[in-house]
């Protein structure tokens, strides 16, 4: 007997026969056949409910022809379906009667009007006159269900799209419906506001206006925006977005349905950080993190003033000069934020014209760019199809929050295997199937547990054997089948700690394949144009050259080698942990910043170089798994801002030197055709999916936009170049990227670390991220900065008793460098002796404490608490 | 005249105030059917009530030995028993949850060895908190009793039953609803496919459901044979059956009696039964198997009370409740309070139920009220025909569950039969009877 | 800190026990809940929350689906009078208004006295007796206004406390032990059974 699988499936549509996918949804397959059913409740991105009951078509049984929900149907071989006779007609109109016998007609005033697919659907269906003469359902207008939506209940249809988000997607269910029939509202607990870091994406699939967010509501009308196709540069996941504005002014940003990156969600701070971007209006100070620098400035008699373009670019270069005349005098940190052009251009003003190798765009918290070279890597597909992924990092959904939403739905709606190496709170915990807790300094000790076999667990540490044995068993001898999502999870401990257990799983699963998680937005594209210490554009990696990291710059300028520091971008001290040795660094070393914002550094600055930021300017980005995407200018950047590619060639010309480079599209005509990395392919094509860097790209169609599922965002306008630059191709392109990037064994990281012993009667300290930390995007916005974390110590409730403190209690708590007053929080998820305290968050007086005390030098940092 | 020869197979304990308690069974024969299943091997019980060919009581009237052949060899599945009893005018499980427990309680194990389950959650509406008493006494004493628990009477067969109490929603009886309300969940029916909780049920698992009077049935069957009880009634309506009669009756109540070879007019006329109309008054239309049915007229009354032969007719015995409206009745009053009833109690998911159940119930509370319009008499008949589209029966749908296509039945039957009362109460701008 | 006073929580706990997954606890522990604190408080709702492993969101919107339930505070005694059909029939509208008249509260209101909330109920399955009326989901069988005032002296004086527990104890019957039957083995022995089936099958058909 030979098997013979069907690929396809004949069904009659309309009298037409139509090939569908086996079990494939009914709608999906007539919508690709060119028949559109309408719809309320189904979304393309959840599982179908079937309850609004407007797709019903008429589908042959053996009882006759009866009416079946289309979105809920899956095909069959030899299906009969009708969906344009008068009984199917007559149902859908029915629906759309009945939905509108209690929906008011508030249309003029609603901010759904214009682009919503109810209205749509009447004008398409409905009858154009009611025959509801009674009075409509009443509730009070709209409610602050959370700090950014509002909930407008009369406008409900009940198609249980938010609350499916809500529990299904976001696992995390703080709307749900309540009562019932006609009372069937959606409502948030009254002890508990909405405050899903993924809120958002309920107001972006509501198919009327029941949903609205705080910070857009009655600011734009629909046919006043303007959009283009980008990517949020927010982390570095790299969701593609719609990106709207009305003038020069942006409204909104909404999400793309990419297939291999978001599936059209978002998180709130990618959503709604867009208000940061052109700064605080009333805020000038330069100091503050929520200006948006739009001037040239240079320090005159201690104090930035504004000076033209020319002054600035000249006192910069003079500055440069004079350092780079010593050896090693002169270094750059900083650059996660830049585009891959500009970080491009900048490379070779660092190595080309003031010839250093000391680059870094890391702030001595992510992993050693050599050692993420040579680990062989996973897409988010990949990491989000493996049978088993083990994650070795913060907690995702605070991190990067789409990859979040990506594995759990791997989790709990394809129920495959999460082993979670836990450092503290996780939201994945509740969806893992085994957690393995891990103590600041232990990372490497479970890695090793790992790759052994045999029974027994380490001595010290916070799980058993079973669970040992059971993420033994999910993966496997060799690691086939295997991804492992990687990240700092602990801002306060050395790196060497999780680099080491990197190496360990790399050579012990040979097989497995690694996800890293860098999270600050375009860090990954930074490092592959070459912002690192003995990396190359192109991903190549210089084996035989020495340069220094960031903290080993700071080190080196505070020990009188190195006399400048380019601060390209991003603020250094809203981002190391030594603040202290950041600012006698800063305070000894002549400074040229090139940023859009301000912020506390800005203070040590001598030339400070405005740069336009993201929504304002062209170019690609490339995200953790190394996909190369464009992102597009939608308004012009304010005062006189100058893309990044332009300073570093202006620069340049200060030094009698040219980079060759004069515009975006040559910077990324260059990186293509000097290194194979897909900058130009991706920019003449911008509204695609871009490319992974080193594999071969099947572009898969993107899904026809259908407004029903993604109101708001209209077919995308192609962004970019319009006119294509150069002959590159997109079609079956294989990016061939430099080949020679470092491999394990070159790799210095990595290869064991010194953990001092534990003192017993101190606090290991977890300095976890969160998302809405202290940052620009925070800070900045008037949307989000109330929403940012407060600073508590939180304690398992073992060390609550054995310490004898309260939850709510504010103790002393005391580091090497200085003691702080904190509140106590419980938290069963941190592991015992440790407490888990929140990077960027800020104490009752609006001052970020922790980092002073803490020693930025240790590999694990430890406090003691006083309790009397 | 009625037929009464047939044995009392549910009700044998009536007469008995203490029925409820475990003496009183023990006395009256109780767990000796238990006994004897445990001798045979369950598929020769299951095979007993096929051949029984005992019909679900719940309202849909489908073979229990049919769906149990469906409950596929798994290594996990439940027995669901349904005393959710929402269905206004029923109240025979009522009667049998609070009068005789232990036989429900005999009738799920039974049920349960033949379908081999390990556990089984019996289901009750929230409302009956004394039947909720007195069922969770008998599960009690039926673990002490060596009947429930592990190795029930030393046999190698276990069972855990847990009694789950309901909390006030008409839609849980609906089976698939009544799994969501078991699993903690708002009593939202599921969509369909698949059609039977026996191929996924209780968390995703095969399930049997089954109402309290069908579990009922089941010692008298075991120890009887499924022949004697198939030798009762007639054609597919074999055996007795629970009725429940009420309205404008002289003794409204619950009668078992032998099905086929009785009519509705035997049920409500015979002296020992119903015992004839109010003021012997004359019917004006009797409801013949709960709301959710399409009315008769009292032309009707001489049918048997059969499932077949009350479907032939347009409507259905459903719960085995019947409902007699005698001719002080207004009709336009009582639908209108039955789509009241269906207002209230749809889950709210579909639209066509949802919304078209609340604005039926807005046009029939101003006809009956005042306000009416000669045009609403139309109108509720398209509002009615775009929930159930033909108004046939058995219905068409629009909605996931037949809650939907129930809701037109009283509407259209009273508009189809009644048509001058309801122009009368346009006419007199609200209700004549008033 | 648990709200349920120990005793609740205690046999709270041995709800969850009862069910292969702790959520399918949720309707008998909002029952529990509400014999405690006579309705849904915001801390009852919270506790069932952490007990079935849901959001306090999720728990009062499942709570609200059901009448039985009440999010706000309701009198020690809840009387239902049903005016669905065979009640309609029986009087059950003209009961309904009398015992709005006597409790001198609105439908759904409370009296002044805060010991009676009044409701207009659907069908509760007694037909017979009609129109049927229920406190706190005990018939009382009351079908004539007289008979309905006397109950409700009868419950003012007290006298039927023992047939009418405050609202929100609902069963007095405990649940007299925990599972006994070995499921986990039984669900081994089956599995292990059904992958020799399914091997057998493999075989035959090859
Ligand atoms: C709206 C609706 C309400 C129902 N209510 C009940 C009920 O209260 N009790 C019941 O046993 N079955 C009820 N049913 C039928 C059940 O879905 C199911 O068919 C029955 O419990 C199966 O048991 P049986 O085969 O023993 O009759 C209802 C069905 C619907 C659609
Ligand atoms: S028909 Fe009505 S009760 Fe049934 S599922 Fe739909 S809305 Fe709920
Ligand atoms: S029922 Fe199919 S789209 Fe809503």
């Amino acid at each position: 007997m030979t098997d013979v699988i069907r690929t396809t499936v004949t069904i009659t549509l309309n009298g037409r026969s139509v090939e569908a996918q086996p079990g494939e949804l009914l709608i999906e397959a007539a919508e690709r056949a060119g028949t559109y059913i309408p719809r309320f409740c189904y979304h393309p991105r959840m599982e179908p409910v079937g309850v609004c009951r407007m797709c019903l078509v008429e589908v042959d049984s053996p009882r006759g022809a009866t009416l079946q929900p289309a979105c809920y149907l899956k095909v069959n071989d030899g299906m009969n379906v009708v969906t344009d006779s008068e009984k199917v007609k007559k149902a859908q109109d029915g629906v759309i009667e009945f939905l509108l016998a209690n929906h008011p007609l508030d249309c003029p005033v609603c901010d759904k009007g214009g682009e919503c697919p109810l209205q749509d659907q009447t004008l398409a269906h409905g009858s154009g006159e009611t025959r509801f003469v009674e009075e409509k359902r009443h509730f009070v207008k709209p409610v602050e269900i959370g700090e950014l939506v509002l909930l407008d209940r009369e406008r409900c249809i009940q198609c249980a799209r938010c609350t499916r988000f809500a529990s299904e997607v976001a696992g995390d269910a703080q709307i749900a419906f309540a009562g019932r029939g006609d009372l069937l509202e959606v409502a948030p607990s009254p002890t508990q506001p909405f405050d899903s870091v993924f809120s958002g994406n309920t107001v972006q699939i509501c198919p009327v206006g029941a949903l609205t967010a705080t910070p857009y509501r009655f600011s734009a009308r629909p046919w006043d925006l303007e959009q283009v196709e980008s990517t949020c540069t927010t982390c570095s996941v790299g969701c593609r977005v719609a990106v709207q504005s009305s003038g020069n002014r942006l409204s909104r940003v909404l999400g793309v349905d990419s297939d291999p990156v978001n599936h059209g969600w978002l998180c709130d701070k990618g959503r709604f950080a867009l208000d940061s971007i052109d700064g605080n209006e009333d805020s000038t100070d330069p100091l503050n993190a929520a200006t948006r620098i739009t001037e040239p400035m240079v320090r005159r008699d201690g104090v930035l003033s504004s000076v033209s373009w020319g002054e600035a670019l000249g006192e910069a270069a003079k500055l440069l000069r004079e350092a780079a005349s010593t050896p090693n005098g002169v270094g750059a940190i900083g650059g996660a934020a830049l585009t891959n052009e500009g970080a491009f251009a900048w490379e070779r003003f660092l190595r080309g014209v003031l010839g250093t190798e000391n680059i870094d765009a890391q702030y001595g918290d992510g992993l050693d760019a050599a050692l993420l070279q040579a680990l062989p890597k996973a897409t988010i597909d990949e990491a989000a199809s493996a049978a088993t992924v083990v994650t070795l990092t913060g907690d995702l959904r605070e991190e990067l929050p789409i990859l979040f939403l990506r594995l759990r739905e791997s989790a709990v709606r394809y129920h495959r295997s999460i082993v979670e190496l836990a450092f503290g709170a996780s939201a994945l915990r509740s969806v893992a199937r085994v957690t393995l807790p891990v103590r600041p300094g232990e990372a490497h000790l479970v890695a090793q547990a790992l790759a052994k076999s045999g029974p027994g667990v380490p001595p010290g540490v916070a799980f058993g054997e079973a669970e040992l044995l059971e993420a033994r068993r999910l993966i496997g001898e060799s690691g086939d089948g295997v991804v492992f999502v990687v990240g700092r999870p602990n801002v306060a401990e050395g790196a060497g700690v999780l680099e080491t257990a990197l190496r360990h799983l790399a050579e012990r699963f040979p097989q497995a394949k690694f996800l890293p998680v860098l999270r600050r937005s375009n860090v990954n594209g930074a490092l592959d144009m070459g912002l690192g210490p003995r990396l190359r554009p192109g991903r190549g990696f210089a084996a035989e050259v020495e340069g220094r990291d960031a903290l080993e710059q700071l080190g080196a300028v505070r020990g009188g080698e190195q006399r400048a520091l380019l601060l390209l971008g991003g603020c250094l001290l809203g981002n190391v942990l030594d603040v202290a040795g950041a600012r006698e660094a800063l305070d000894k070393a002549d400074v040229v910043v090139v940023t859009g914002h301000g912020g506390a550094s800005l203070a040590y600055a001598n030339v400070v170089l405005p740069a336009a930021v993201q929504h304002e300017r062209l170019g690609t980005v490339t995200n953790i798994e190394g996909r190369v995407t464009a992102v597009a200018p939608k308004i012009v950047a304010p005062g006189s801002a100058w893309p990044d590619v332009a300073i570093a060639a202006e620069l340049a010309e200060e030094f009698g030197q040219s980079i060759g480079l004069t515009s975006v599209e040559q910077a990324a005509r260059a990186i293509e055709e000097t290194t194979g990395y897909p900058a130009l392919s991706v920019m003449n094509d911008a509204t695609t999916d871009g490319i992974v860097v080193g594999r071969t790209s099947e572009r898969s169609p993107r899904r026809p936009l259908d407004p029903m599922a993604f109101p708001g965002i209209r077919s995308t306008e192609t962004v970019g170049l319009g006119t294509r630059v150069g002959a590159t191709a997109l079609d079956g392109a294989t990016s061939s990227p430099a080949p020679s990037g470092a491999t394990l064994a070159e790799a210095r990281a990595g290869r064991g670390v010194d953990v001092p012993l534990a003192d017993a009667y101190s606090l290991r300290v977890n300095l976890s991220r969160r998302l809405y930390d202290n940052g620009i995007a925070v800070q900045g916005s008037p949307a989000l900065h109330n929403l940012r974390a407060v600073t508590t110590l939180r304690l398992n409730h073992f060390d609550i008793d054995r310490l004898g403190v309260a939850t709510g209690d504010q103790v002393n708590v005391i580091g090497p460098r200085g003691q702080v007053r904190l509140p106590v929080a419980l938290d069963d998820a941190v592991p015992r002796g440790t407490t888990e305290i929140a990077f960027g968050s800020l104490d009752e007086s609006g001052a970020d404490v922790i980092r002073p005390i803490l020693d930025g030098e240790r590999v694990i940092a430890q406090v003691r608490l006083e309790t009397k | 005249m009625a037929t009464l020869s047939a044995p009392r197979i549910v009700s044998s304990r009536a007469e008995f105030a203490d029925s409820h308690t475990l003496t009183r069974y023990l006395a009256t024969g109780g767990y000796r059917a238990l006994r004897k299943a445990l001798t045979m091997f369950p598929e020769a019980v299951a095979a007993e009530v096929d051949e029984a060919s005992l019909l679900g009581r719940g309202g849909a009237g489908f073979p229990a030995g049919r769906k149990w052949s469906m409950l596929r060899k798994s290594h996990i599945s439940y027995l669901v028993v349904n005393g959710d009893e929402s269905e206004p005018a029923t109240f025979k499980d009522h009667y049998l949850v609070e009068g005789d427990p232990h036989q429900l309680v005999e009738g799920v194990i039974i049920a349960a060895y033949a379908l081999q389950v390990t556990r089984a959650f019996i289901f009750i509406r929230g409302e009956f908190a004394l039947g909720l008493e007195r069922v969770q006494q008998a599960v009690n004493e039926a673990y002490d009793h060596g009947a429930l628990g592990s190795k029930i009477f030393a046999t190698d067969f276990s069972l855990d039953i847990v009694v789950h109490p309901g909390a006030g929603a008409y839609i849980c009886g609906e089976e698939t609803a009544l799994i969501e309300a078991l699993e903690g969940k708002r009593g939202f029916p599921r969509i369909k496919p698949p059609f039977f909780p026996a191929v996924t049920g209780l968390y995703g698992e095969p399930t049997v459901v089954n109402n309290v009077e069908t579990m009922s049935n089941l010692p008298w069957i075991v120890e009887n044979g499924g022949a004697a009880f198939a030798a009762l009634g007639g054609g597919r309506s074999t055996g007795t059956r629970l009725f429940a009669l009420a309205g404008r009756v002289k003794n409204p109540g619950v009668y078992e009696i032998e099905m086929v070879k009785n009519t509705f007019r035997d049920l409500i006329y015979d002296p020992q039964l119903g015992g004839g109309v109010i003021g012997d008054r004359a019917i004006k239309a009797i409801i013949p198997g709960g709301v959710s049915a399409p009315w008769f007229g009292p032309e009707l009354l001489d049918l048997p009370l059969g499932q077949d032969e009350v479907a032939e007719k347009g409507s259905m015995l459903g719960s085995g409740s019947i409902v007699v409206m005698d001719d002080t009745t207004c009709v336009v009053r009582a639908a209108w309070r039955i789509t009241k009833f269906f207002s209230r109690e749809s889950c709210g998911q579909c639209t066509p139920c949802r919304e078209g159940s609340g604005w039926i119930e807005r046009v029939m509370y101003r006809l009956e009220h005042g306000g009416g319009r000669m045009e609403d008499i139309d109108l509720l008949l398209d509002l009615c025909d775009n929930i159930a589209p033909g108004l046939t029966w058995p219905p068409q749908q629009t909605t996931i569950c037949v809650l939907g296509p129930s809701i037109p039945s009283s509407v259209h039957s009273a508009i189809q039969m009644f048509r001058d009362d309801f122009v009368a109460h346009v006419r007199h701008g609200g209700c004549p009877h008033d | 800190m648990s709200h349920f006073r120990i005793d609740i929580r205690q046999r709270a706990e041995e709800l969850v026990a009862l069910y292969p997954r702790a959520r399918s606890a949720m309707l008998p522990l909002l029952h529990l809940a509400q014999e405690q604190d006579g309705y849904l408080s915001d801390e009852g709702i919270a506790e069932v929350a952490e007990l079935t492993a849901t959001t306090p969101a999720d728990v009062r919107g499942t709570a609200s689906f059901y009448d039985m339930f009440h999010l706000e505070p309701v009198g020690k005694y809840v009387v239902g009078v049903c005016t669905n059909i065979a009640c309609l029939l029986a009087g059950g509208e003209e009961m309904l208004e009398h015992a709005s008249a006597q409790l001198g509260c609105p439908v759904g209101g409370t009296s002044s006295d805060g010991l009676f909330t009044l409701e207009e109920s659907e069908c509760l399955a007694d037909c017979n007796i009609a129109p049927v009326v229920q406190v706190n989901h005990r018939f009382v069988r009351t079908t004539t206004p007289e008979a309905f005032d006397a109950m409700i002296e009868d419950l003012r004086a007290g006298r039927l406390d023992h047939d009418v527990p405050s609202h929100g104890m609902l069963i007095r019957v405990r649940r007299s032990s925990g599972l006994r039957a070995p499921h986990a083995e039984v669900a081994e022995q089956r599995a292990v059974a059904k992958e020799a089936r399914e091997q057998r099958t493999n075989q035959e058909t090859k």
